[in-house]
């Protein structure tokens, strides 16, 4: 096999498990710390490349835009906490379910009347078209690289955050036991909304680096929601580490099984039958991969440190 | 006796009254989620044409009532019943999707009513399971890509990598592709269809196999975000890429906005582009334009045209829409002036028409369209008419 | 179980009697179209009173819930596709495949509970339903068109008939939620309930709630198989769609609607989430937007879904 496609696919799978991450960073916090099934992550992830987007074509910069995204996002994500689901805590999953589906609807018809049914393309400024030679005869897309780039470093941030600020001690002990961390005199409400917030900027941000490329429709947050909680529950509900790992363990395999499956079947199957299979394998991998993973490990690869069995 | 034949007679003249003054035609489209953009431009072309008729059809008004079908087959059965059962429409046309179409079909078929598809063309419908009512004004799936293949060995080009979404309509048109292009195919993707926005690893492959050519299809949005990330790969200067339905009123500003100019000068096959010269297609292109702003797509042109091909067989049974048979024989000789010229009906009451080369230009005002060239397949048939056994 | 009348009892009452009369009020009243409207409800109103049994009442949250209504409905498409149309063949394969894959799923889901158990069940289910999606020789996604429903040989269960077709899942529905009835009360109902606040406890009087657990995932599994199987006679057609996880996602909202863990829940539920869909959707293109915050307020303003804003307690306490 040729080893420059191997590691491109790599690349591609990284670059994918960054995304991922992005959207499940928050969502196992938000998970983890309050107990939250919130299905509107996604519409977040929407939201941020609607409202990034639109920043981007009035400013005429996606630098710029992203840099006012994140204030925007973080703003729509405490209105969106302190209104519609800081009532929520206290309930059931199920109802969480029920009110967060609910304002998926919602946003995704506000969307519409707001941007129209085409949705938004968002141009990519000229220094980040084009390809880099990445040394060893591999060209990879200026772009992509860039996406990495920045994912590894919200990824060092985010780490020195939990790991290493009075805040992140807080999260912490908020995701081990919360009635605990409420005990000791941890401002509870503030604490949630801004890691509310924070969810919000990364899923936002996720939203509006992969528009350039995919560009942004209404509904596009739904697929990566359920990603996204394949993710956080790989990597074990509350953890950020995990969601690291997962995410990328997800992105990558989800590559190669699209991009070498069909070569593999082929080993053991008729081409006509390897052509059938091979679509709808590389399809499940990930879900074959979840189910294997919790069938071994129930709590997922990182349950955080003292955290009982989810309810 | 006399005077209870008379009111007899009243009674059944006021309860049949509204059905013989109003024709009501039920229009199924998507006028939701992100593929409702392809249904908005349905949409105005139908009402572009009601418009043209003066909303009559021979001596009868016309009324056209809108069905979603929320890009769901089953919503859209759902739509069509609502159609057939609570609004009692006439006849039934429009669908996009052929899944949604085969789903529909029957609820029209068994209600005896007559359906035309203004865009979807599934094989089963043109082939073993063609019915007497059903009609088609557009195209057989199969079509399009064939012309495509036929193009590709005018072209010169040997080897082909193929990328299509896995669902009928991609299976379609790669099939198409592949029954006439005679090179050699080096690769082939079926991608999940509808969530897979990101290509990368598809890409990847693609460079490393390194064709002569690409061919890709995806309907909707998806489609410039593929020529998008194919352009930022590096490879929209090196390996050709070739499509169907891709390139169109509604994907082209996209492309000029986001500049990728490489797409101009892109070659395709199509049965129809705006600036064919006939008297019909010029009205229609000009009035659209100056009502919406914009060009028209195919899928506008088609919807555009149904709206006429229904207008012939109304007229030619003088009004009465209840003479399914006299309708049915009026439709398949499709004597209307259609916007891509002359055409007759196939066996399989599929349209036999010519495919054009239509290549990406830059129009008189700077915007960016589509211009048919020379005719790569003439007068063709789609392949399944053989497979089809009319009689209901 | 035994509680004061309430208008929750009031209105399930009403409700079973207006599926009962739909048929005759439809043609009364010349509106032919809602009689498949409430055909349609009351299917996928026992797909949620299967789920009820083991979300509502077992506190198994499945999210892969609608695999069983592809399941049983592929078992009558797949078989009419080979011309065999004979119900007696064909409902034995929906009940069978159904209690067999619920089976396999439940020995691997059981193991784990919370988030991890949805998440798991809807990994399960994408399986099934990737595997559907490239059946190309089934239709793949444009899915089949079944031109016979299901014979059941005989000249008074003629399902080409609309109203014995319609009166056919009214009976599945009284039969279910009879069903329901009868198991919640009983001592299987009882360990399924007592293992969801304490199953600790439970284990440790004696009893192997595991096995508890795995009968009723497998009942629940066959109980919605069956109703794939009518939904598939109903719409004559089927497709990988049936068992996409948004349909699952559908179905825990019509049961959470309605009010988990009650006996009516499901049923009202399912007539609320449908009913309201097809009026708001005449109304205007942007039902969304009116109907995202209607289910929110259900949440914050009715405590246990509609039966819960009626009065009904649920079975639980």
């Amino acid at each position: 096999m040729d080893y420059v496609l191997l590691i491109e696919q790599l690349l591609n799978g990284f670059q994918l498990g960054i995304i991922l991450f992005l959207m499940a960073a928050g969502l196992t916090l938000v998970f983890g710390i309050m107990d939250l099934v919130n299905l509107a992550h996604g519409s977040l992830f929407m939201i941020g490349a609607f409202v990034g987007g639109t920043l981007t074509l009035v400013t005429d910069s996606l630098v710029l835009g992203a840099v006012l995204m994140v204030p925007a996002m973080f703003a729509i994500g405490v209105l969106v906490e302190t209104i519609a689901l800081r009532t929520l805590y206290r309930r059931s999953h199920l109802d969480q379910v029920l009110a967060t589906f609910g304002l998926i609807l919602f946003f995704n018809e506000a969307t519409r009347l707001i941007w129209g049914p085409e949705g938004l393309a968002v141009p990519l400024p000229d220094f980040l078209e084009g390809t880099v030679a990445l040394g060893a005869g591999i060209t990879y897309p200026l772009y992509r690289v860039v996406i990495i780039v920045i994912g590894l470093l919200v990824a060092l941030g985010l780490y020195l955050l939990v790991a290493r600020t009075r805040f992140g001690m807080l999260v912490r002990a908020g995701a081990s036991n919360r009635e605990m961390a409420g005990a000791l005199g941890v401002n509870i409400p503030v604490l949630f909304s801004l890691v509310f917030g924070i969810g919000a900027v990364l899923a936002g941000l996720a939203g509006l680096i992969i528009t350039p490329i995919t560009q942004a429709a209404i509904g596009m947050g739904e697929d990566v929601l359920i990603l996204a909680f394949v993710v956080i529950v790989i990597g074990g509900i509350g953890s950020v580490r995990g969601a690291f790992v997962a995410a990328l363990l997800t992105g990558i395999i989800d590559t190669m099984g699209r991009s070498f499956l069909d070569v593999v079947l082929l080993l053991f199957l008729p081409p006509n039958a390897a052509e059938s299979a091979g679509p709808a394998l590389s399809s499940m991998l990930i879900y074959i991969l979840m189910a294997g993973i919790l069938f071994f490990r129930p709590q997922g690869l990182f349950p955080p440190r003292g955290a009982t069995a989810a309810p | 006796m006399l005077n209870r034949l008379v009111v007899a007679a009243a009674l059944a003249a006021i309860a049949s009254s509204p059905a013989a003054a109003d024709i009501k035609i039920g229009f199924v489209t998507t006028l939701t989620t992100p593929a409702a953009v392809i249904g908005r431009d349905m949409r105005d072309a139908v009402e572009l044409a009601l418009e043209h008729i003066g909303g009559r059809m021979g001596p009868e008004t016309v009324e056209v009532i809108y069905g979603d079908d929320e890009f769901n087959a089953q919503k859209g059965k759902q739509a069509t019943e609502r159609l057939i059962l609570r609004d009692d429409v006439d006849l039934v046309a429009g669908y996009i999707w052929s899944n949604v179409l085969l789903a529909s079909a029957p609820v029209v078929l068994s209600a005896g009513k007559i359906l035309i598809s203004a865009n979807a063309g599934p094989a089963p419908l043109a082939g073993r399971r063609c019915h007497e009512n059903f009609f088609n004004i557009s195209w057989q799936n199969d079509q399009t890509p064939m012309a495509l293949g036929e193009l590709l060995n005018q072209e010169g080009i040997r080897s082909l990598y193929i990328v299509a979404p896995n669902y009928v309509a991609g299976q379609n048109m790669v099939a198409g592709v592949e029954r006439v292009f005679t090179g050699e195919v080096v690769g082939k993707d079926m991608t999940v269809w509808p969530s897979q926005r990101d290509w990368s690893a598809e890409l990847s492959k693609i460079k490393a196999a390194g064709p002569e050519g690409v061919f890709m299809f995806y309907p909707g949005p998806a489609g410039p975000a593929f020529v998008k990330q194919y352009q930022q790969a590096g490879l929209i200067e090196t390996i050709p890429l070739f499509s169907v339905y891709t390139f169109d009123s509604i994907s082209l500003p996209l492309f000029q906005e986001a500049g990728i100019e490489a797409v101009l000068g892109g070659k395709m096959t199509q049965f129809w582009a705006p600036d064919m010269q006939n008297e019909q297609n010029r009205k229609f292109v000009t009035a659209f334009q100056t009502k919406y702003g914009r060009y028209p797509s195919f899928y506008a042109a088609q919807s555009y045209d149904s709206m006429f091909f229904i207008k012939s067989a109304v007229e030619a049974v003088g009004g009465n829409v209840q003479d399914v048979d006299g309708m049915r024989a009026a439709l398949r000789k499709a004597e209307f002036p259609s916007v891509r010229g002359k055409f007759r009906m196939g066996s399989n009451h599929f349209p036999v028409q010519n495919f054009y080369e239509r290549t990406v230009v830059v129009d008189a005002d700077g915007n960016w369209t589509t211009s048919a060239g020379p005719v790569v397949l003439e007068d063709h048939q789609d392949p399944y008419a053989g497979q089809c056994e009319m009689g209901g | 179980m035994k509680s004061q009348l309430t208008p929750a009892h009031a209105v399930s009452a009403l409700l079973i009697a207006l599926c009962a009369a739909v048929p005759y009020l439809a043609s009364a009243l010349d509106e032919p179209f809602y009689v498949i409207v409430f055909a349609r409800i009351m299917i996928w109103a026992i797909a949620a009173i299967s789920l009820n049994l083991i979300m509502g009442f077992g506190g198994m949250i499945s999210f892969g819930h609608a695999v069983y209504l592809g399941i049983g409905g592929y078992a009558v498409g797949i078989l009419a596709f080979h011309d065999i149309t004979s119900a007696w063949i064909q409902l034995p394969a929906a009940i069978g495949l159904c209690a067999l894959v619920a089976l396999v799923f439940g020995v691997i889901c059981l193991r784990t509970r919370g988030i991890y158990f949805i998440m798991i069940t809807l990994a399960l289910a994408q399986m099934v339903f990737f595997l559907s999606v490239s059946a190309e020789r089934y239709g793949s996604d444009d899915g089949l068109n079944i031109l016979w429903r299901s014979d059941f040989g005989s000249g008074i269960v003629d399902l080409e008939d609309g109203a014995v077709m319609y009166y056919t899942i009214f009976a599945v529905l009284m039969g279910c939620l009879f069903l329901q009835w009868r198991m919640v009360v009983s001592r299987f109902g009882m360990v399924l309930r007592a293992s969801q606040s304490n199953e600790t406890r439970v284990q440790a009087v004696g009893i192997p709630t595991y096995r508890y657990r795995l009968a009723a995932f497998v009942i629940a599994g066959v109980m919605c198989g069956l109703a794939g199987f009518l939904q598939a006679n109903l719409e004559r057609f089927v497709s990988p769609d049936m068992m996409n996880w948004h349909r699952s996602g559908e179905l825990i909202l019509m049961t959470v609607l309605g009010g988990t863990a009650t006996l009516f829940g499901p049923l009202v539920g399912a007539v609320v989430f449908l009913l309201l869909s097809e009026m708001l959707s005449t109304i205007t293109i942007h039902w969304h937007l009116l109907f995202g915050p209607f289910l929110i307020l259900v949440v914050l303003f009715a405590r246990g879904g509609v039966m819960g804003l009626l009065g009904s307690r649920t079975t639980r306490d």
